[in-house]
């Protein structure tokens, strides 16, 4: 395995792998240790109100929503791309952001959750609009995925999964706003980062959120999209060992025909 | 154009005279779309004051969900004998193909809509309150859910495990549907204070998007 | 702290999602590099041995 040479890791995943790992380490010090709980004082009753300590969930929170959007936009980008282009680069890319995207978005749904149990006092709000979207968009990609895994055609399956691609992502400025318009109230909108006492300290720490969340998508990019890679040429090896396997068969049973032998099996 | 909608008209009759010979809509999605909204009576309690105020949300879903088998009908059609490659052989643009299945699809979506007002008007005790916010959202979204619904069948065919495939992929593409025409039916229905007009637009957009993206795309996906 | 509960099981379930996603992606890979021809796997060339991908 350290050889490199059966798995899918090279020298440039592997150094990107260890930075991500350092990244990691250094995020959950600033996130846990470094930075304060968010505590506001009320200006005229001087009573402590804020997040406090339940604010350490947007380091992880948010990088991972932009992610998750930046994965599906990459996703649809790819898709396009593939219908207009048909390399198979493009193909993989696209699978390759959209299982990546929807474990984050999975992610994000459920650490979005728990971080607004005690924030907003309800594990699920169905007014919010974010949310709502968070999740119909999950539900697309799930189904993007399932699309993927049907036995089809490889080129049939790639065109169509494309076009599903594109129409969720067309799809959802439509569920945003209808959504909006639905229930015309939405708690991210009264507890976003505007209104967090934002110092240096945790802006600094959310960003390096972004950056450490961006290694972390960026490692299982790379390895998903060479999973991907494989996948199509071991494909193409199979079947060029069966055509193969078949010629050879051929032969025999011309040799064995022409020395008057019954059939060629084995 | 006009020959585009001369074809859409022959391949969406040839469908409803399938329909209307083999009678699957009436004999089997109707009362499915029925049961549901039994079923739903069931599952709320028999209070009818409750199932009247969420009655615009239940008789989306019973439409939905009978969408679901009109589509899976519509395009199980083409995959019998082999008529797709008929249709392609009859040199008929792709476009005009999809414009008349979608129309045979809203058709028959039309019918079951009108039994479904019925039945939440018997079953449900809902009021009309304005019988033209009501048929133009009912025309409206099913004009979109056709749509949708025929362009996701199309993409769904000639996948393996196509008959579960397909509600994965067209329910939550159709939310916004189901958020617009609860609500639209909402305010025809007087269940909430909402301006149902605003809805429709929204209705309307999905319904020209999907049906111009369908006819566009359609070609593309029948292809092989 | 507060809210500790909360903040175990927000990271805890982000950080082993994450690192069972990223094992099971590296575990396909290598059972699908095995049953592929080397000159397929483009980029696992040791160094200086280039493929051109």
């Amino acid at each position: 395995m350290a050889d490199g040479r059966t798995s899918t890791g090279s020298s440039g995943s592997r150094l990107l792998g260890v930075i991500t790992l350092v990244g990691l380490a250094s995020l959950l010090l600033f996130a846990f240790v470094l930075t304060e709980p968010d505590v506001r004082l009320h200006p005229t009753t001087g009573e402590k109100f804020g997040q406090f300590d339940a604010v350490r969930l947007i380091y992880l929170h948010v990088p991972m929503a932009v992610l998750t959007y930046a994965a599906f936009l990459t996703c649809a980008a790819s898709s396009a791309f593939y219908l207009v282009r048909r390399g198979a680069w493009w193909d993989v890319t696209a699978h390759a952001s959209a299982e990546v995207g929807t474990v984050f978005c999975g992610l994000v749904l459920v650490t979005g959750s728990i971080w607004g149990r005690p924030v907003w006092n309800t594990w699920w709000e169905w007014g919010d609009v974010r949310l709502m979207t968070t999740l119909v968009l999950f539900l697309l990609f799930t189904g993007y995925l399932a699309l993927r895994r049907t036995a089809a055609d490889p080129q049939r399956q790639a065109r169509r999964a494309a076009a599903v691609a594109l129409i969720a992502v067309l799809d959802i400025p439509l569920i945003n706003r209808s959504v909006e318009w639905w229930e015309n109230r939405t708690l991210h909108q009264q507890s976003t980062l505007a209104e967090l006492k934002i110092e240096d300290l945790t802006l600094f720490t959310l960003m390096l959120g972004f950056l450490v969340f961006g290694l972390v998508f960026a490692w299982l990019m790379l390895h998903r999209f060479r999973v991907g890679w494989l996948e199509q040429a071991q494909a193409r090896h199979d079947v060029t060992l069966a055509i193969a396997e078949r010629q050879a068969e051929m032969e025999t049973l011309d040799v064995g025909a022409a020395i008057g032998e019954s059939g060629g099996e084995k | 154009m006009r020959e585009l909608l001369i074809d859409a008209r022959l391949i969406a009759i040839k469908d409803l005279r399938i329909e209307a010979r083999s009678r699957v809509l009436l004999n089997q999605v109707a009362p499915f779309a029925l049961l549901v909204l039994v079923l739903f009576g069931f599952a709320l309690d028999a209070d009818q004051r409750t199932l009247r105020s969420f009655a615009p949300g239940l008789f989306w879903v019973a439409v939905l969900l009978a969408a679901l088998l009109a589509v899976q009908r519509s395009t199980s059609l083409e995959r019998a004998d082999d008529a797709q490659t008929g249709l392609r052989l009859s040199g008929m643009a792709p476009s005009s193909v999809f414009l008349g299945k979608a129309a045979a699809v809203f058709l028959q979506l039309a019918v079951l809509e009108v039994l479904l007002t019925i039945g939440i008007v018997v079953l449900y005790g809902s009021q009309v309150d304005d019988p033209v916010l009501l048929i133009l959202t009912a025309a409206t979204a099913a004009v979109a859910v056709a749509a949708t619904g025929t362009l996701y069948g199309a993409l769904a065919s000639g996948l393996g495990a196509r008959e579960t495939l397909l509600p994965i992929l067209l329910l939550p593409v159709l939310a916004p549907v189901l958020i617009g025409a609860t609500r639209s039916f909402d305010d025809a229905l007087g269940t909430a204070a909402v301006d149902g007009w605003a809805w429709l637009g929204l209705l309307a957009v999905f319904g020209l998007v999907a049906t111009a993206l369908g006819a566009l795309a359609h070609g593309a996906m029948i292809e092989n | 702290m507060t809210h500790i509960g909360y903040l175990l099981a927000g990271w805890g379930i982000a950080l082993v999602v994450l690192g069972l996603y990223g094992c099971g992606v590296v575990r396909r890979g290598r059972r699908l590099s095995r049953s592929v021809p080397e000159g397929e796997r483009r980029w696992m060339t040791a160094k200086g041995e280039s493929q051109g991908g």
